[in-house]
This record gives C-alpha cells, structure tokens and sequence, in this order.
C-alpha cells in the first residue's frame, strides 16, 4: 500500500460519503398498522373451521392437523356427540376444545393438507394476527376459528343458486 | 461576593446542567434517529411527533425496571460507579464558556459558570477521574465480561489521554494560556485554530473518540465480545446513568472541540452584529453559532459510529501509542519551529 492509503483517512471519507448519502435516500419503512404491505396473490393466512351445508362443523378431532404441524401449534380435545347434537356437528366425534397457538404456527397449510374432512383451512384473509399484551390472547380458540354460523348459511344458497 | 452575583452565577450553572441533561437525552433520540436515517429507516416516531417524546418514555422505563444487584461484595463501589461516571461528566461543562457576555439588569452577566485559569487541565483532570466510574463498576460487579471490560477502558483512555495531552500542546503553544475563554477571545473573527493546527484537531478528534468510549472505539462495551462490557449487570438507572453519562460526555467534547479548534461562540462578522444589533443579540446569536457547532460534532459522532467498524484491540494501542503520539510530537517541533522561526533565523545567521 502506499502512503495515503497506510493512513486510512481517505478510506474513512470515502466511507463517510456513502453512509451520508443513505441519509437522503428513500425510507424503506413501512408504518405497519397504517400502511400495510401489499400481499401477494396466493397468500393463504387465519386458518378457520369450516361447516358443512346445513351448518354442521366438519371437524371429526381426528388429530391428523395437530399430528402434521411441523410448529405443534395445535392441540384439541375430543368429545362424543350426544343425541339432539347433530345439527351442531356432523359425525360422531367432535373437537370439544380447538385451539392453534398464534405465536408458534408458521402458516405452512399442512394442516389443510393432512385434514380428511376439509375442516380446516386458510382463508384469503389479509389480516394478519393483531399485537397483543398477554401470550394466552395469541391462542386462538373455537370462538375465533370455527366459521360463522351466517356464512356457512350463506354459502350453501350460494351454492344451491348456482 | 454580593447576592446578585451569587444569584447570577447560580441561574449559569443551573441552566448549563439543564441544558447539559436535555442534551444528553435528546442524544439518545438523535442517535436512534441518525442511525435509522442513514439505514434507510424512520426511527421511533410513535411517541409524540417524530418520536420527540422518546426519551421520556426510555427514562420512565429506566426508573420502572427492577433494580438488580449481583452477587458481589462491593455493593457499595457497585454504586459508585455509575455515580462517579455521571457526576464527572457533568463536571467538565463548569468551564465551558457557552457565550460572551449578557448585558442584563444594569450588569454582565458572563455565559460560563466560572473563568478558571487553568480550564483546560481541570477538564482533562476531571476526564480521567471519570475512567474510576467505569474501573469501580466493571470491577465490583464480579462479572467477568465486566471486568474485561472496565479493563479495556481503562487502558485505552490511559493511551489516549496521553496523545491527546501532546496534541494540546501545540495548540497551548500557539494560545499562550490554559483559560477556555481567553482561547476563545483569540478565535474571533475566523481565526479558528482549527486553520492553523489542523493535525492537531485530527489528533484530538480521533482522541475525544476514543476518550468517550465511541464507536470505532468502543472496545469497553463491544457487544459481540462482552456482551455490554463494564455495564453488563447494571440494571435500572445506574445503567442509565451509565448510557447518560456517556451521552453528556459526547455532548461536552463536542462542545471542547468547538470551542478549542472552530472558535466557540464567535462567528463571522460578530463585531458588525455587536456594533448594529447591540451586545445581548450578538451574544445570543453566539450562542447558538456555539450550539451548532456542538450539533454538528455530535453529527459527527453518530455519523461515524454507523461507517467505521469496531478497532481490534491491538490496532487501537498500535494507533494510539505507535502513530498518535509520534504524530502529535512531531506537531509540537513542527510548531515550536514555526513559533520560533526568527530566533532561529537569527541564531542560524540570517
């Protein structure tokens, strides 16, 4: 090396010369809760639990989605449908207690894949899972997964206009 | 000593402190600020406008936080420490001459807590008083990463005090007098020093680095080495105190060094303002020339701390002892010659 560059300081200007320049530079921030960014097409996110036609819930608790779950964010309880349940679930079994664990689920879609009964999925939802003070509040029970009595209803005379 | 004079000087060292602890707070939103600008970030702007509430909110959180003490036999110079460290830092501003002078109330009022003949050493003085708060803490948390690095500061302000006394010299051969304020009083007009011993600056630029523990030399608290250095078991507000000490010690070297090589409160044409505008504007205007400059060293400072990676341990003492301090005497000989050049010539026989 000679001289000048022994002594560094050109090299520190030089350097100096770029970081100022990022201080001029267009923000890549973006402001979360206000600004979103935007998601791609195929985005699959919230996972819900599906009715059928007549408004029965799918899920069987067969334990195959918490069985695939590379996060093993999902646990359930099984319980046995008693006689004058069965406008409330559709098989014998059903899931007493669902619950996905918000903060440990990947959104990977493998417990879409592994459900034999097309109970759970992930819906096109663009909301993401909101912050929260308490980690009991990221896990998402029945009352947040199971879908809407109305839109169950509203699918199927979608279904039977077709 | 009358009262008024007491009073006067009172509201000086209030308003001095004040400004110093604002300063240091808002330090730690510009430098939060300033990094994420220059990472093509925002930085904190949720509390307040552009985050300017931010300090507020770390300091909240400081007194909140559970006040931790390790398993150390020196509870009381664990203590210390943090103690000596903030208390010497808010020290050195005593001597900083902040403006000229006020004309309020049929008196002058001076803009500097008190005109010590000898401010320059009393601030180096105070400054490497200021290594004990961060040896004591690094020692009495019994914590080796601590330990580790209180010794590091320890070693590394000794090497640099002493390049950046020598680099001091030169520029004391030129002034003639320790005083800060007869120092400034030489600059006016723009006869910043800063012209006249640019090395000189160079030197005690790259010495305030790393007299303030600052990044590229911030080897007493690397993170990826020693987790926080000396301050790895503070917790609460002696670790604040720590953080506030070091940003009060950024603020009053940014203020030496306007005030040592680019002319303290004097700006161009300050004898026009003082002649048309009156004595208390100039003054004022002075003033804030001053607080500029400090900005813009403190700029400066951040500025560097997100371009220049951290020094290795042995190229930081190399730096300091093998080209610092060589560079610095050969300086005071380079000035000694210019200063004396007549009597040389005559004794040469010309």
């Amino acid at each position: 090396m000679t001289f000048w560059e022994r002594l560094y300081l050109i090299a520190i200007v030089k350097g100096l010369f770029i970081t100022i320049k990022h201080l001029f530079t267009r923000k890549v921030t973006i402001q979360y809760p206000e600004q979103v960014r935007p998601f791609s097409p195929v985005y699959r996110g919230q996972h819900m639990l599906k009715r059928d036609e007549q408004g029965r819930e799918n899920c069987t608790a067969c334990g195959l989605c918490a069985l695939s779950c590379p996060a093993e964010a999902i646990t359930m309880k099984a319980a046995e449908r008693k006689a004058g349940e069965e406008h409330l679930y559709r098989e014998e079994k059903y899931a007493e207690i669902y619950e996905i664990n918000m903060l440990r689920c990947i959104f990977c879609g493998l417990c879409e894949e592994a459900c034999p009964k097309d109970a759970i999925y992930l819906t096109l939802s663009k909301e993401l899972v909101p912050a929260q003070y308490h980690r009991e509040d990221f896990i998402f029970g029945k009352d947040k997964l199971v879908m809407p009595l109305d839109v169950a209803m509203k699918n199927t005379q979608l279904k039977n206009a077709n | 000593m009358d009262s008024a004079f007491i009073i006067e000087k009172s509201v000086v060292i209030v308003t001095v402190f004040a400004l110093t602890m604002i300063m240091a707070m808002y330090s730690t939103w510009a430098e939060r600020k300033v990094a994420a600008f220059l990472q093509d970030r925002i930085g904190p702007n949720r509390a307040g406008a552009w985050g300017l509430l931010q300090p507020l909110a770390d300091g909240l959180k400081f007194f909140s936080k559970e006040e931790f003490f390790p398993n150390t036999p020196n509870k009381f110079l664990f203590v210390v420490g943090p103690a000596i460290a903030m208390s010497t830092a808010l020290m050195t501003s005593a001597v900083i001459p902040w403006g000229d002078k006020l004309h309020l109330f049929g008196r002058d009022i001076v803009l500097q807590a008190t005109d010590i003949d000898v401010s320059l050493l009393y601030i180096f003085g105070v400054v490497s008083v200021g290594v004990y708060g961060i040896m004591i803490g690094g020692w009495a948390s019994n914590n080796k990463f601590s330990l580790m690095g209180a010794v590091r500061a320890a070693s590394q302000m000794v090497s640099y005090e002493v390049a950046m006394g020598l680099s001091m010299i030169a520029l004391l051969m030129m002034t003639g007098t320790l005083s800060l304020k007869e120092i400034s009083v030489q600059q006016a007009g723009m006869n910043w020093n800063v012209f006249y011993q640019p090395l000189s600056f160079l030197i005690f630029l790259i010495c305030a680095f790393a007299e303030t523990n600052r990044t590229p030399f911030d080897l007493a608290e690397c993170e990826s080495e020693l987790i926080g250095g000396y301050h790895t078991e503070y917790s609460s507000m002696k670790m604040g105190f720590y953080l506030f000490a070091e940003y009060a010690n950024m603020f009053i070297s940014s203020a030496i060094l306007s005030v040592l090589f680019f002319g303290g409160y004097n700006y161009p044409g300050m004898a026009w303002a003082i002649e048309n505008w009156g004595v208390n504007t100039a003054n004022i205007l002075g003033f804030l020339a001053l607080f500029i400059k400090i900005c813009g060293f403190i700029f400066f400072y951040m500025w560097v701390r997100w371009t220049i990676p951290r020094f290795r341990y042995d190229q930081l003492m190399n730096l300091g002892w093998k080209i610092l301090i060589p560079l610095s005497i050969i300086n005071i000989i380079i000035t000694g010659i210019v200063l004396l050049r007549n009597e040389i010539l005559t004794f040469l026989g010309f």
